[in-house]
């Protein structure tokens, strides 16, 4: 749910807002707003989520109203709208890699990282959640980090314990 | 083997990039057909008799041809790469491996169709697909099949990439339109059509990933060529996902026409069942087409055999046939639960329903619910009827074809597998920890029940 917050001020990088400049040249003149899921996605990948400040700075930068922004960013499930772990594990839930273990999966994943679905552990590393089918069906169970989405398939219990350990020695 | 006009090249090292993909004749499909007339090109797409492989397997030729060709309107090609259908993935795989082949297809279909911007519209999970389409796409520029003046030809043509947001209904060809707006992706109420009013209000084609990139070798060979492979109005190949409880699940380009039987228990293919399981049942076509029983799967009612072809898949109409859909073919071992697997789909269609219309936003909540009470043991008997009679009122009843994909799992695992649901009902406490098996789901079916139902 999205909530206004107090507000905090945000700042873009000087990159971010190059970034900004080069996608929005991809669309016919006056219709800049097509623009807004690719420069959520990049405002994400800076920031790890997306905040009302940040949100309203969007709008600001493509001329329309802060509705416009919340609207999307609350419809669409790869925004968040609150604060997450630096590593999100989103694991495909739906039927196929259902069929091939993805359940026991995230059992795993919840009592390995000692967190509830959503949740963020203690030290700000990790968050996990289920998330719809992520077209990889043959290869699972799957599972997605951001903001790269790298992608990691045919998994089982070692290999995710594996995959845990190494990004905790980043 | 059989043919293969996609994944020909596949194992080639180095595929994915402009000059090995260029090596092996790629692009060949752009010279010719900036040499041909526009006219010319939709009129090979129309021969080849290409239906459309995202769902609905609408002929794409047909549906170029409606495109409006208003004096002083821009016209827009959208490819939809928002590949979410539950059970599909081969959009992913050819993006990943063979990206050019996609590039190539968006700049015939482009030149056939007079649109000099063109977007792919990827859904945003597929970040690192993107980098890749990207990465293909500066090459192609590079080497002047992009831009302005492609080839001399006279004929200019932008290409991006746009990533969608993580929505299921984002491939409803009007809600990714929505979507590539920058609003919310709610389908739109139809008529105008796309091909009249899509993209900003003007003339729009959206065709899956697929279909575009079946338009090279359609130009390279010639539409008749094309429509000589397959089998009757299914021609060419087609990329089947398949996936589940199969000894080799991946993508497979197969002709149209193979038997079923022959796809999932052949070496060439899938291998059979994994771990000597029996098999119980298939979604032949992406989890929102009818589920059947391995009996039906494997047979027609009148106990010849189904082949993977639009129209042998759906033989039979709902009452023992299924469809072809996206080609996310999902297999059932005997030790998986229907109304489990049910109930996991209700839920992705209520999670994936973009709320516009109530009977979709209720409706799809609510078998949700009542599914998982059956599943979990707290189901009635008269729960059974009431999940039939829900989806009827969804069905039909919604602006975008959601309502109807999320109703017709639900109908046919009742129509299919009525039995398993009572067994949920008379053994609430068994069915916690057992599944109700194989049962009688693929015995051989009698001659004598043919259904006249179509």
């Amino acid at each position: 749910m999205l909530r206004v917050e107090e507000q905090q001020p945000v700042d873009f990088s000087s990159a971010l807002l190059a970034k900004f400049d080069e996608i929005v040249k991809r669309y016919p003149e006056g219709k800049q707003k097509s623009a807004l899921l690719p420069i959520l996605h990049e405002v994400q990948a800076e920031q790890g989520w997306l905040s009302t400040s940040a949100m309203n700075r969007v709008a600001d930068y493509l001329d329309i109203q802060d509705i416009e922004v919340y609207e999307v960013a609350s419809f669409y499930t790869m925004y968040f709208l609150k604060p997450q772990g630096k590593y999100m594990l989103e694991v495909c839930r739906t039927g196929p890699c259902c069929l091939v273990g993805a359940e026991k999966l995230m059992n795993h994943i919840e009592q390995k990282l000692g967190v509830k679905e959503g949740e963020v552990t203690p030290d700000g590393l990790f968050s996990w959640r289920g998330v719809e089918c992520l077209a990889a069906c043959g290869y699972g169970p799957v599972l997605q980090i951001g903001p790269e989405y790298t992608f990691y398939e045919n998994l089982n219990e070692q290999k995710v314990d594996d995959l845990i350990e190494d990004l905790r020695k980043k | 083997m059989a043919r293969k006009l996609l994944l020909e090249h596949i194992n080639v090292p180095g595929i994915n990039t402009f000059d090995v993909y260029r090596q092996k004749g790629g692009y060949r499909a752009v010279e010719k057909a900036l040499k041909m007339t526009p006219d010319e090109v939709v009129e090979e797409v129309k021969k080849s008799g290409l239906r459309g492989r995202g769902g609905a397997g609408f002929p794409t030729g047909m549906k170029w041809s409606f495109l409006a060709k208003p004096e002083g309107v821009p016209r827009y090609l959208v490819c939809n790469a928002d590949e979410s259908e539950p059970g599909t993935f081969k959009d992913r795989y050819l993006m990943t491996y063979i990206p050019h082949a996609l590039i190539e297809g968006m700049i015939v279909s482009s030149f056939a169709l007079g649109a000099k911007t063109s977007y792919i519209y990827v859904r945003g999970e597929m970040m690192p697909q993107i980098r890749i389409l990207e990465r293909a796409i500066a090459e192609a520029k590079n080497a002047g099949f992009l831009g302005k003046n492609i080839l001399g030809s006279g004929y200019d043509l932008e290409l991006y990439v746009q990533p969608g947001g993580g929505a299921y209904i984002c491939g409803e060809e009007t809600a990714l339109l929505e979507s590539l707006e920058g609003k919310r992706g709610n389908p739109r109420i139809k008529p105008p059509f796309p091909a009249i009013a899509g993209l900003y209000g003007c003339p729009t084609v959206v065709n899956n990933v697929e279909s575009i990139a079946a338009t090279v070798p359609i130009i390279n060979d010639g539409g008749e060529e094309y429509a000589k492979i397959g089998i009757g109005r299914s021609t060419g190949t087609k990329l089947i996902s398949a996936s589940g409880n199969l000894v080799r699940p991946g993508v497979y380009e197969i002709e149209l026409g193979l038997p079923v039987e022959e796809f999932i228990y052949s070496d060439e293919y899938c291998g059979g069942i994994a771990n000597g399981k029996r098999l119980k049942a298939t979604v032949a076509g992406g989890s929102s087409v009818p589920v059947l029983p391995a009996n039906l799967t494997l047979k027609l009612a009148n106990g010849d055999p189904r082949l993977m072809s639009y129209e042998s898949l759906s033989e039979g109409g709902f009452a023992t046939g299924t469809m072809m859909g996206s080609g996310g073919f999902i297999a059932f071992d005997e030790d998986q639960c229907i109304v489990r697997n049910t109930w996991n789909f209700a839920r992705f269609y209520h999670h994936e329903s973009c709320g516009q219309c109530s009977p979709c936003r209720e409706g799809t909540g609510w078998m949700e619910k009542v599914l998982h009470r059956l599943e979990y043991g707290h189901g009635k008997m008269s729960d059974i009827d009431l999940l039939v009679d829900v989806s009827k009122k969804i069905e039909g009843n919604t602006i975008c074809p959601l309502g109807d994909a999320a109703a017709w799992p639900v109908a046919s695992a009742i129509r299919h597998f009525r039995d398993e649901f009572e067994w949920h009902v008379k053994e609430p406490v068994k069915c916690l920890d057992t599944n109700y098996g194989l049962a009688n789901y693929a015995n051989p079916i009698a001659k004598a029940e043919v259904t006249t139902e179509n």
